[in-house]
C-alpha cells in the first residue's frame, strides 16, 4: 500500500497541482464529492465550497491563508442528521479536524463515508487583511507560501495562529505535508490511515520517502518553536486579563450580542442557555438586580455569559480564534479562552481533537481523582 | 452607616445526602451561624456551574456544595461527574484571576449533621474574614 505520494509542480503554481490531485479523487471514483475551499466570485475571500463536478475545482484554493468559517461547524451542519450517502473527502486545517473530532465525540457529526484531508497550515489572515492582500497581488497564497517558507515569521498572520501548538493534522486519512518543504517544487501526500492509503493506491501514486523525512525533522522543529511561543504568549496573557477589574474592563465593551458563540464550533447547543426562558426576565426583576448595586449596565449578565461559556466549552477550545474574528468590537475573546482552556486542558492531561478514542473529560471520571477540588 | 459586613453564603445540597444532614442539625438543635441560603438539589452532578456562578457575579461572599461521598451517590455517579465540574469551575475562576476559594465543596453524608454544621460555621468564619465579594460592586456585570 502506498504510504505517501508526491504531487509534482509546475511554474510554481502549488494550487493547480492540488486541483489536479483533487479532481483525480474524483474522476477515479475515490469520492464522489469534496469540501474545498474556493476562491468566491470577486476574489475578496476563499470559503469552502462543495463540489461535486471535477469540472468545478477550477477555483480551488485550499492553502489559501484565510479562514472565514471554522469547517467543523459546516461538516456538523451537513452529517449531523445523517451521514453522506456519497462517499466525500473534506480538506480542513488541523484546527478544523481537531474541532470537528470533538464535534463527533459530543455526536454533533459524522464522519462515516468520509475522508479527512488535513493540510499543514502556517497560519491563516483576518479576512479583510486577507482582501487587502487579494486585491494587491497577483497570487495571495503564492506570497504567503513564499513568505512562511522563508521561516521568519509574519506579523500580519492572526495571533492565534502565531502561537498554534497544532499546525499539522493529528488524525486526517491523508495529509497536504508543506511544513520544511518547497511548495513550489513539490508537494507531499501522507496517508495516515488505510483510507488514506487505498486513496493513493487507487490514484496510482508514489514517491516521496526522502520528502517526508525532511518534513519530519521541520515539524518537530516547528511544534518545539510554537510550544515556546504559546508559552510565552499565555503567560503574557494571563498578566494582562487576570483579575476582576481586568477581566470587567476587557468585556466592558461587550453587546452580548453572542458571535462569538455562533461562530464556535463547539458550541453547538441547539438552544443557549442564555437563549432560554431563564433570560426572559420580568422588568421587576431587572429592577431587582439593579437594587443590588444601586444601577447595572444593560445589557446585564454579560460576563455570566462569558464565564459559563468558558465552564461549558473550554475543555474542547481548539484555539481556532473564530470567536475573536466573529466579534464586532474586537475583545481579545480568542486569547482569553485559548487560555482557560489551556489550563483546564493542562488539568486533565487532554488535547482537544487528538483522538477519537480520548474521552471527553466531562463525560467522565476517575474514582480516584482531584482530591484537592473536594475536601472530604 | 457602618453596617458590619455579614456574608451571604448560598449552599447547595442534594436531597439525599448533604440536605438530609443539614436537617439532621435542625433537628438536632445544632447552632451553627444563619448566613447560609441553602438550595436543595437532587444531586451535587445536577449543579451546572452556571447556576454557582449567577450566585457569585450576583455578590454572594461564598458558595458551598455539599453531595454524597464518593461512591454514596443516590444517583451511582453523579457526584464524580460534580467533582469534574466544580474542578473545572475552580480553574477558569482561577485563571481569570478571581477568588476560587468562595466556592467551597465538600462531600457531606446523610447522617454527619455535625460535619454539615461544622462545614457552614468553618467556612462563614472563612468568608467573613475574607470580606464581601468585590463582584458586588461592579455595575458592567
Amino acid at each position: 500500500m502506498a504510504k505517501r505520494a508526491i504531487l509534482e509542480v509546475s511554474e510554481g503554481q502549488a494550487e493547480v497541482a492540488l486541483r489536479a490531485f483533487l479532481k483525480q479523487l474524483l474522476d477515479n471514483n475515490v469520492v464522489e464529492a469534496l469540501l474545498v475551499p474556493q476562491v468566491v466570485e470577486g476574489g475578496k475571500n476563499v470559503a469552502q465550497g462543495l463540489v461535486t463536478a471535477g469540472d468545478s475545482l477550477d477555483r480551488a484554493d485550499p492553502l489559501a491563508p484565510v479562514m472565514p468559517v471554522n469547517s467543523a461547524r459546516i461538516v456538523s451542519a451537513m452529517t449531523k442528521k445523517s451521514p453522506p450517502s456519497r462517499k466525500m473527502a473534506i480538506v480542513l486545517r488541523p484546527c478544523e479536524l481537531r474541532a470537528l473530532v470533538e464535534l463527533v465525540k459530543l455526536k454533533q457529526a459524522s464522519l462515516e463515508n468520509i475522508v479527512t484531508i488535513g493540510v499543514d497550515c502556517f497560519g491563516t489572515y483576518s479576512m479583510n487583511k486577507y482582501a487587502e492582500k487579494a486585491a494587491s497581488s497577483s497570487s495571495a497564497t503564492q506570497e504567503f507560501l513564499n513568505k512562511a517558507s522563508e521561516g521568519n515569521g509574519d506579523a500580519d498572520l492572526r495571533m492565534v495562529c502565531q502561537i498554534c501548538e497544532y499546525p499539522v493534522p493529528l488524525t486526517s486519512d491523508l495529509t497536504i505535508g508543506l511544513v520544511g518543504l518547497d511548495a513550489n517544487k513539490g508537494i507531499l501526500v501522507e496517508a495516515n490511515t488505510p483510507a488514506g492509503e487505498e486513496a493513493l493506491e487507487k490514484l496510482g501514486l508514489g514517491g516521496g520517502d526522502e520528502l517526508a523525512q525532511k518534513r519530519e525533522a521541520a515539524v518537530s522543529r516547528l511544534l518545539a518553536d510554537r510550544r515556546k511561543k504559546a508559552e510565552e504568549f499565555l503567560e503574557q496573557t494571563r498578566k494582562e486579563v487576570s483579575g476582576l477589574d481586568k477581566l470587567v474592563s476587557i468585556f466592558s465593551t461587550c453587546i452580548t450580542c453572542h458571535n462569538c458563540r455562533t461562530a464556535c464550533p463547539i458550541c453547538y447547543c441547539k438552544e443557549c442557555f442564555f437563549d432560554s426562558p431563564t433570560f426572559e426576565m420580568e422588568a421587576d426583576k431587572y429592577l431587582r438586580q439593579a437594587d443590588k448595586r444601586g444601577a447595572i449596565k444593560m445589557p446585564t449578565d454579560t460576563l455570566l455569559f462569558h464565564i459559563t461559556r468558558m465552564n461549558h466549552m473550554g475543555v474542547s477550545c481548539v484555539g481556532c480564534g473564530s470567536c475573536e474574528e466573529a466579534c464586532p468590537n474586537d475583545i481579545p475573546v480568542a486569547k482569553l479562552f485559548r487560555l482557560v482552556g489551556a489550563d483546564l486542558q493542562k488539568l486533565f492531561e487532554y488535547v482537544p481533537g487528538r483522538s477519537l478514542d480520548d474521552e471527553l473529560p466531562l463525560t467522565t471520571f476517575r474514582e480516584e481523582e482531584l482530591t484537592q477540588v473536594v475536601e472530604d | 452607616m457602618a453596617e458590619e459586613y455579614e456574608p451571604k453564603i448560598v449552599g447547595f445540597m442534594c436531597q439525599w445526602c448533604t440536605g438530609t444532614a443539614a436537617d439532621m442539625a435542625g433537628t438536632a438543635r445544632m447552632q451553627y451561624p444563619p448566613n447560609i441560603r441553602p438550595i436543595r438539589v437532587m444531586c451535587s452532578g445536577t449543579v451546572d456551574p452556571v447556576y454557582v456562578l449567577r450566585a457569585y457575579l450576583d455578590g454572594a461572599d461564598g458558595i458551598l456544595i455539599g453531595g454524597c461521598h464518593p461512591g454514596d451517590c443516590h444517583y451511582v455517579s453523579g457526584n464524580y461527574k460534580a467533582r469534574r465540574k466544580i474542578a473545572i469551575l475552580k480553574s477558569v475562576l482561577n485563571t481569570l484571576g478571581l477568588e476560587d476559594d468562595r466556592v467551597m465543596a465538600r462531600w457531606i453524608s446523610a447522617g454527619e449533621g455535625k460535619k454539615y454544621a461544622d462545614t457552614v460555621t468553618e467556612f462563614t468564619k472563612e468568608i467573613k474574614e475574607k470580606g464581601p465579594n468585590p463582584i458586588g460592586e461592579v455595575r458592567s456585570i
